[in-house]
């Protein structure tokens, strides 16, 4: 394992091809660059409309649920294609329980956890086994069970959904104002690069490497397989499902058309835009898939097509993404 | 009517069903037995089939009419169209691929998949089209039950396709090599058999028969739509699994029973119409859990 350890990505410089990355080479700029960054999330709201923060607070979502993908996909390297199911059920669990049961909305997040695990167990533990192929498909399928019970249950509104969903309060302040919610996802976004930077550093994250790139020789090294791949889907399906809970609170209604398969596939995108397995590049993927549609926003309906084209580019001239994770 | 007549109808429409799940399927498995690659983009190309007949057809039909004559002709061209597209797609995303991480191939596959239904998309708006034809409403009665003849030539096409298929795998040269490519693609080119040719040969059979069900679900349910491709897709997938993925045989035998159980299935009560996806779903998961080598396949698990 010793030696593993000092072969792991992330620690240290990243393969610069020129330009910007090489400048980004060096620890002292990085810092700079960082600390600018981070100043400029954090003062924000001081200076934009309502506008740009609701962008930004859609960034900051949509890196909390890549960086959960990325678990699955690029750590653990395995095909999720029903990723938006884990989303659905912690929105659902939080929408159900606050409006048909009055619960109080941070006690909906330990029952979302819960179920959301539930449902990775459920899909993950047969499957895992077999192939990687079988996966895809079966997490597939998977997203479209969930957003069909969703649509033909009552107690999930039907097609219509939940509308009403209370907004949260955490000790009598009510989070309530499109400020208040970037500053929440802002929140969740550290979080998320938080567990997954410790996750990607620990013995879990080496064992998920080693996986990755050479199932065999890994189980002959006495690595559990399954068991570790149900931790990927597992912790990938927690990420997902506590996203879905704060998603839920902040648009205060929802509908299983928020979970089709193309929201899947767009979490995916951001995942492999970016590069699989490294959290600046997931990050980046993110803020991509945001940005890009409201910059274009006149392609209008064809600018998934676009997405698309530009995933199999990438995939034929840069299949390790556009910022991948240095190989040793 | 009674039971029984409600159980005939439902054998006529699973039957149907269940011809075009496995003129996917076959699709599928073909492509999976000799590359390994899970053709994501195999429904679409059923959708893409559906479309390009109904262009061809609303051509032809001041010519021929839009009767048998012309969507059999409509069905021919846009066989061919639809298999050289998918030799296309093989040569440009695929086989730059083969030897890359699996999991790029696969999202490379789902990138085309997205290609072609959003290309469509673009192009008719999201809108269902109407696939009008002239076809009749003649039929036998049995009984109670009503079949048109349009169903039997549906299910007697189908089932032509597939034999010939399977004569063309087992009967020729050429299905020979592709058999021998799934065992072992090196030693195939040792001996000096064309394998990129045999790929391409078994991606232009496997996608014509994908478009021939388009056309015909087409024809048959009267409107075709850019998100057809999805729906069978998964379907057309879980029977492929159900025969044993890699079975030719499998996949004739996984697409009938699959339709069969899900016309049959909406008749049990409490899984209405709505819930049909939710219960084939639920096979595949099941199937997978217990017999993950399918009906046909063969017994060895692979690990990757």
């Amino acid at each position: 394992m010793d030696r593993l350890d000092s072969a792991a990505p992330g620690n240290g410089d990243v393969a610069g091809t020129g330009g910007p990355l090489r400048w980004l080479e060096s620890q002292k700029n990085r810092l700079i660059v960082l600390t600018f960054l981070a100043g400029l999330a954090m003062f924000l709201p001081l200076i934009s409309n309502n506008y740009v923060l609701e962008v930004m607070t859609n960034v900051w979502f949509y890196v909390m649920l890549c960086l959960g993908l990325n678990i699955v996909v690029g750590y653990a390297g395995l095909l999720d294609l029903g990723y938006a199911a884990f989303f659905a059920v912690g929105a659902y669990t939080t929408g159900i329980l606050t409006s048909h049961f009055g619960v109080n909305f941070w006690l909906t997040i330990p029952a979302a956890v819960l179920f959301s695990i539930c449902a990775g167990v459920i899909i993950g533990g047969p499957t895992l086994r077999l192939r990687s192929d079988y996966l895809a498909i079966v997490t597939l399928g998977f997203g479209e069970i969930v957003r069909i019970i969703a649509r033909n249950l009552e107690i999930t509104g039907g097609a219509s959904g939940l509308i009403g969903i209370e907004k949260p309060s955490l000790f009598g302040f009510e989070i309530s104002q499109i400020s208040h919610f970037y500053y929440v996802f802002l929140l969740l976004a550290c979080l998320a690069c938080f567990v997954s930077y410790r996750l990607q550093h620990s013995r879990l994250g080496r064992a998920w490497q080693y996986v990755r790139e050479d199932e065999d020789a890994a189980e002959a090294m006495g690595i559990d397989r399954v068991a570790i791949k149900l931790y990927a889907y597992v912790i990938g399906a927690i990420f997902g499902g506590v996203a879905g809970c704060f998603f839920a609170a902040k648009m205060t209604a929802i509908s299983p058309e928020t979970f089709m398969f193309q929201q899947s596939v767009l979490i995916l995108l951001g995942v492999v835009l970016g590069g699989m397995g490294k959290i600046p590049g997931v990050i980046i993927g993110a803020f991509a898939l945001v940005l890009f549609p409201e910059v274009f926003r006149d392609l209008g309906s064809s600018r998934i097509l676009v997405f698309a084209i530009v995933m199999l580019v990438i995939m034929l001239y840069r299949p390790e993404g556009i910022w991948p994770e240095k190989k040793t | 009517m009674t039971l029984q007549d409600i159980l005939l109808q439902q054998l006529a429409n699973g039957l149907i069903l269940g011809s075009f799940y496995a003129l996917v399927a076959l699709g599928y498995t073909m492509v999976y037995g000799i590359i390994k690659l899970l053709n994501f983009a195999h429904g679409d190309l059923y959708m893409i089939g559906a479309f390009l007949g109904f262009l061809v057809l609303s051509v032809l039909s001041p010519l021929i009419g839009d009767s048998w004559v012309g969507i059999m002709c409509s069905m021919v061209l846009s066989m061919i169209a639809v298999g050289l597209l998918g030799v296309l797609i093989q040569r440009i995303a695929y086989q730059p691929m083969l030897s890359a991480p699996r999991l790029s191939i696969l999202i490379t596959a789902l990138a085309v998949s997205m290609i072609l239904s959003n290309g469509v998309l673009a192009f008719t708006d999201g809108e269902y089209l109407a696939f009008s034809t002239d076809l009749g409403y003649e039929g036998l009665e049995f009984g109670n039950v009503f079949i048109t003849y349009t169903q039997m030539v549906l299910v007697g096409a189908a089932a032509l396709l597939m034999s010939a298929l399977y004569l063309f795998v087992h009967r020729t040269m050429y299905g020979k090599a592709m058999r021998a490519i799934a065992i072992d693609k090196d030693a195939c080119r040792l001996m000096g058999i064309h394998v990129n040719r045999i790929i391409a040969l078994t991606f232009f059979i496997g996608t014509s028969l994908a478009a021939s069900a388009g056309i015909m679900a087409g024809a048959y349910y009267g409107s075709i739509h850019f998100f057809m491709g999805f729906v069978i897709g998964l379907k057309a997938f879980t029977a492929a699994v159900i025969g044993g993925i890699g079975s030719i045989p499998g996949a004739m035998l996984g697409g009938l029973l699959l339709g069969l159980l899900e016309s049959f299935g909406t008749q049990i009560p409490f899984i209405g119409t709505e819930w049909k996806d939710v219960f084939s779903f639920g096979i595949l998961i099941l199937l997978l859990v217990f017999k993950p080598t399918g009906i046909l396949g063969r017994t060895e698990i692979e690990r990757m």
